[in-house]
């Protein structure tokens, strides 16, 4: 019994480790955590999957089979208890009970009390308070009424503990320890490869005979498969279906707020034994179970969306544009030779729910479709992009986002160009080819000098070689090259100035240069009005960025088909019904262990002499208030 | 003279009906099947079955404990008024004078913690005055605190629905919810208590683990904004949740209480305030009857979690955090049960045991959320 309080302490603090250690994390994770020789260590000790490890199923075993030994070593004492009266109990240990009473005679003055009538009395009392009751008639001519009410607690003992050794039962079957076994005797091995599924190997494989499972397989739109992952550790085990399913349709429904609201997949089953394929609906908290195989839906990820690209050139003096393909997951290059770049398109998200108002406390709203990609180098090094498709509301202005960091660790540092009068980005591009195309600056220069007040010639060359020089240095780095070359030429006192005017000056360049470029695509050149100052002052703003993103290469999300895949789970648990049949038990069980009291009576009826006494295998308060009331009641009656 | 013995028979519950305990089950069914009438576009057949299996439990408990009955009442009358004030606008709880000040769900929330607070104090006051009007008046004053607090979830389950029909939910899907309902469910418990062993000295003692919890309430409300209604993720999104919660605070509850008894224990033994505390007896009776209820509630709790589990995340038992410290408080208690009922063991190791029982319920119920992720975090559905 000792035994039995430790093993449930013990197996309580076991089962701690497992929480505060995260459970069947990637190998790798641990070892950066713990460093090599600590991993290996905590690895022989399967800390990695506690409640899969030998030791603690031993500890399992170990309960079971001292319940069931208790149950063994208990149960015939308490069916006997539950079905006996103790009719033998002799007049001497009922007068040893702590609980008795005893009624004599009518001040014991010899008149024999009515026995028979007594008896009746009394058995009447005790059928009125529930008891069932037996009569033993002594040597002596005395009577015994033996008592006894709620014994069927000691049933609940009984049930209680099968209970558990039903439920543990239950667990095995869906435990893994066929497969351990299997390892063991090195029938199943673990594939640990990223190989196609094809090539996995007949010992990572379980068939369809497989009795018990709990699997993984994520199925893009429109793809059917009948073969799922069985995770183990740093590896994995093909799990072979009966039948096969595909993926008719992934839908994720948002609340107003953004966070999602419902997951749900459409799935198709065909299996020979089905006339035609059986269609369902599948989502969180409604599973489809199908010869045995619940499937639930249990997560998300991209199915290979196919997202097409404008690529414009920032670096060079030309608007024009190649269009790029890729699909998420996949790879393509930019570019060629030594400056070639593989592109790596990693994610597609068609919702995006920001909150853009300045303080936070506006409603947050749909910003349309993005893409993140990673742009490689020949060398390795790669930088990560992020691109939206539809020109984003700042401010109450519109731009196009796209964001780009070194590691994963930083944020996004974004470039915002302005969308043009009617929401493109070839205004802005426009704009940059010519800001870019040195052969332009000497037309920027005398348009600008034409309008100046001075008549004097060399004034105006001075002033158009200037403008030529700025726009030279600007193309060469934006703002920052600009305030290196003010730092160089002119003295700390004057830079604030120095700067002023500079920026000025660059605005009606700027101003200068996009009506050219508009000219260019015979457009009218723009107002003249506080907008398109605000479009100017962007425009160069974007243009100076373009020198920090970290590519020439500019891809403009243009179109997409999005295609999701759904990941699902599939489980074959044949213990569960025994789980639940026990459980059931496990509650009965215990009620009737806490809630039906077992109370005995024993009264001896004598000539002289009412013996009372009473027990309970519950000691406590309630069988001291029953016992009184008991007394007085009986006490009452034989007055 | 022969007294006849059938004076002395139990009556049957039935035979102790009067008309006032017909009218109150009546008044209940009449209740569920409006609710039904009104809303039954809202729930599935579990939930109708839940409905009116509610009916029928509120009436038994009402029967058994008049108390309750009372409570029951006012909870349904002052939430339906309260209900009739919103007008169908949430921005009513702000406007209108008696939901701003008193029964819209956040200011009845409010209620409740300040009335658990006095009453703690004035149980407090009674125990050393040795007063027993003074505890009575703490017993009214934890009565209304209970009152004002499902007022307030029961407004809040129709608030939810105002934000919008999609986001409408019962209000024990998170933390702050829950709390409340553990200050409510360990509230009742005392109660039921107190009436049967007549131990009002013990509410000072309850009300201090209750008040930790208005605490943790009132710090999530204004440091963490946790009172406004979030929508469910779709794993909540499931029946079992209205019976997996509940049962599981009873669980908690009761524990707490146990623990906050086996306190007492502690205290008497070491004759600290002896003579005003209820026997030892009495102490280790309630200590025991309440693990038993927290136990068997408990083991309840878990396997609907299990059957959940199942539902929800493939597996109706994954070994995640909360799974597992489930587990490790159920066997903790068990192990309990074990020493007192096997070993026949008494007195202060049970009571040190309940207290450290405390500690890792506590775990169980707060810690896994705030310190270990696992499924129950609701990591990605
Ligand atoms: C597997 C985990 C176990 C669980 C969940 C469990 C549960 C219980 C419960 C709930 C009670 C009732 C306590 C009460 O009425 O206050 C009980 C009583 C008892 N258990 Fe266990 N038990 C377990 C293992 C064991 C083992 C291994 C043994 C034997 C070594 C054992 C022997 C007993 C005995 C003798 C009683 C008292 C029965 C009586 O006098 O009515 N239990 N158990």
């Amino acid at each position: 019994m000792r035994f039995a309080v430790s093993m449930l302490t013990v197996l309580g603090v076991a089962s701690i480790i497992g929480t505060v250690l995260k459970q069947n994390e990637p190998y790798e994770n641990y070892i950066i955590k713990f460093g090599q020789f600590w991993f290996e260590f905590f690895e022989k000790l399967g800390l990695f999957d506690v409640y899969h490890a030998i030791w603690f199923l031993v500890i399992l075993l170990f309960l079971v089979i001292s319940t069931s030994l208790c149950i063994y070593r208990n149960s015939p004492l308490m069916v006997r208890e539950w079905k006996t009266f103790k009719e033998q109990a002799a007049e001497k240990s009922l007068r040893a009970f702590s609980h008795r009473a005893s009624f004599s005679s009518k001040a014991g003055a010899g008149i024999p009390i009515n026995v028979v009538d007594n008896k009746s009395k009394l058995t009447q009392y005790l059928a009125g308070q529930g008891y069932r009751y037996k009569i033993k008639t002594q040597e002596n001519g005395d009577e015994l009424i033996a008592a006894k009410t709620g014994t069927h607690q000691r049933l609940g003992y009984i049930v209680t503990h099968a209970a558990m050794v039903i439920i543990f039962f239950g667990g095995l079957l869906d435990g893994n320890l066929p497969l351990k076994v299997q390892e063991l005797l090195g029938q199943k091995k673990i594939e640990v490869l990223d190989i196609p599924e094809s090539q996995v190997p007949l010992v990572s494989r379980l068939q369809t005979s497989n009795p018990s499972f709990r699997a993984n397989m994520t199925l893009p739109e429109g793809v059917s498969d009948n073969i799922a992952f069985v995770r183990v550790r740093d590896g994995y085990l093909v799990q072979e279906l009966p039948f096969r399913i595909a993926l008719k349709d992934f839908r994720i429904e948002h609340y107003a707020t953004g966070q999602p609201k419902s997951f749900e997949s459409d799935i198709v089953i065909t299996d020979v034994d089905l006339k035609q394929p059986l269609t369902k609906t599948i989502s969180v908290n409604h599973p489809l179970i199908y010869k045995g195989i619940a499937i639930y839906q249990s997560d998300f990820q991209d199915g290979g969306s196919t997202v097409n690209f404008k690529a414009w050139d920032l670096a060079g003096k030309s608007t024009k544009t190649i269009d790029i393909d890729g699909q998420i997951f996949q790879k393509g290059t930019l570019g060629t030779g030594e400056s070639q770049l593989s592109v790596e398109f990693n994610e597609f998200r068609k919702f995006n729910i920001l909150n853009l108002s300045p303080d936070g406390k506006g409603k947050p709203r749909n910003v349309g479709p993005n893409v993140t990609y990673k742009l490689r180098d020949t060398s390795g090094q790669a930088r990560e992009y992020v691109t939206y498709m539809q020109p984003m509301q700042l401010g109450g202005k519109s731009y196009f986002i796209s964001g780009m960091r070194e590691t994963v660790q930083d944020e996004f540092k974004y470039l915002r160009i302005p969308v043009d009068d009617n929401f493109e980005i070839n205004g802005f591009m426009g704009f940059r080819a010519v800001m870019l195309d040195k052969a332009r600056y000497p037309q920027i220069a005398q348009n600008l000098s034409k309008n100046t007040l001075t008549q004097d010639a060399n004034l105006k060359s001075q002033f158009e070689a200037s403008i030529v020089q700025l726009l030279n240095t600007f193309a060469q780095g934006g703002y920052t090259n600009v305030a290196k070359v003010i730092e160089k030429a002119v003295p700390e006192a004057e830079r604030e100035k120095a700067a002023q005017t500079y920026i000025k000056l660059l605005n009606s360049v700027a101003l200068e240069a996009y009506n050219i470029s508009l000219a260019a695509d015979n457009k009218p050149p723009l107002a003249q009005n506080l907008q398109s100052q605000e479009l100017i002052q962007d425009s160069l703003n974007g243009l100076s960025d373009t020198f920090f993103y970290g590519t020439p290469h500019y891809l403009q999300l243009v179109d997409f088909k999005h295609v999701e895949a759904s990941g699902l789970q599939l489980t074959k648990s044949p213990g569960q019904k025994w789980v639940y049949l026990g459980s059931v038990l496990l509650v009965l069980g215990i009620f009737a262990m806490f809630y039906i009291r077992e109370r005995r009576i024993w009264l001896l009826v004598k000539t002289n002499e009412v013996l009372f006494a009473m027990s309970s295998n519950r000691k406590n308060l309630d069988l001291d208030k029953e016992f009184e009331r008991t007394k007085d009641q009986l006490g009452q009656l034989l007055a | 003279m022969n007294t006849d013995v059938l004076n002395f028979q139990p009556k049957t519950l039935w035979q102790t009906l009067k008309v006032a305990d017909w009218l109150y089950a009546l008044l209940l069914v009449a209740g569920a099947i409006f609710a039904f009438n009104k809303y039954s576009q809202h729930m599935d057949i579990y939930e109708v079955s839940f409905l009116f299996g509610a009916a029928a439990v509120f009436s038994y408990l009402g029967w058994r404990w008049k108390g309750l009955a009372k409570l029951v009442i006012g909870v349904g009358v002052i939430s339906l008024f309260s209900i009739y004030l919103y007008q169908g606008e949430q921005a009513r709880a702000t406007q209108a004078f008696l939901l701003k000040f008193l029964i819209s769900s956040q200011s009845a929330v409010m209620w409740m913690n300040v009335l658990f607070i006095l009453a703690m104090f004035t149980y407090w006051f009674a125990l050393i005055k040795r007063s027993d009007f003074v505890g009575s008046v703490a017993s009214a004053l934890t009565w209304s605190a209970v009152l004002f607090g499902f007022v307030g979830l029961m407004v809040r389950w129709y608030e939810s629905y105002l934000i919008a029909p999609d986001v409408g939910h019962i209000p024990i899907s998170n933390l702050y919810e829950v709390f409340i309902l553990f200050c409510l469910i360990t509230a009742l418990l005392y109660l039921h208590y107190e009436k049967q062993f007549n131990t009002k000295q013990l509410g000072g003692f309850v009300l201090i683990i209750i008040n930790a919890a208005v605490g943790f309430i009132l710090w999530y409300k204004f440091d963490r904004q946790a009172d406004a209604i979030q929508p469910l993720v779709p794993a909540l999104q499931s029946y079992w949740m209205k019976i997996h919660v509940p049962a599981n605070f009873v669980g908690y509850g009761a524990f707490s209480l146990a623990a906050m008894v086996a306190s007492a224990y502690l205290l008497a033994k070491k004759g600290i305030l002896t003579s005003r505390l209820p026997s030892l007896e009495v102490l280790d009776d309630v200590m025991y009857k309440s693990i038993a209820v927290g136990f068997a509630f408990f083991t309840i709790a878990t396997i609907l979690g299990a059957m959940w589990a199942a539902e929800a995340w493939g597996g109706y038992w994954s070994w995640d955090p909360k799974e597992t410290w489930a587990l490790i408080v159920w066997l903790n208690y068990a192990a309990w049960l074990h020493l007192r009922m096997v070993k026949g063991l008494r007195g202060p190791v049970l009571a040190w045991w309940a207290l450290v029982g405390l500690i890792v319920t506590t775990f169980a119920f707060l810690g896994v959320n705030m310190f270990l992720s696992g499924l129950h975090s609701y990591g990605e559905l």
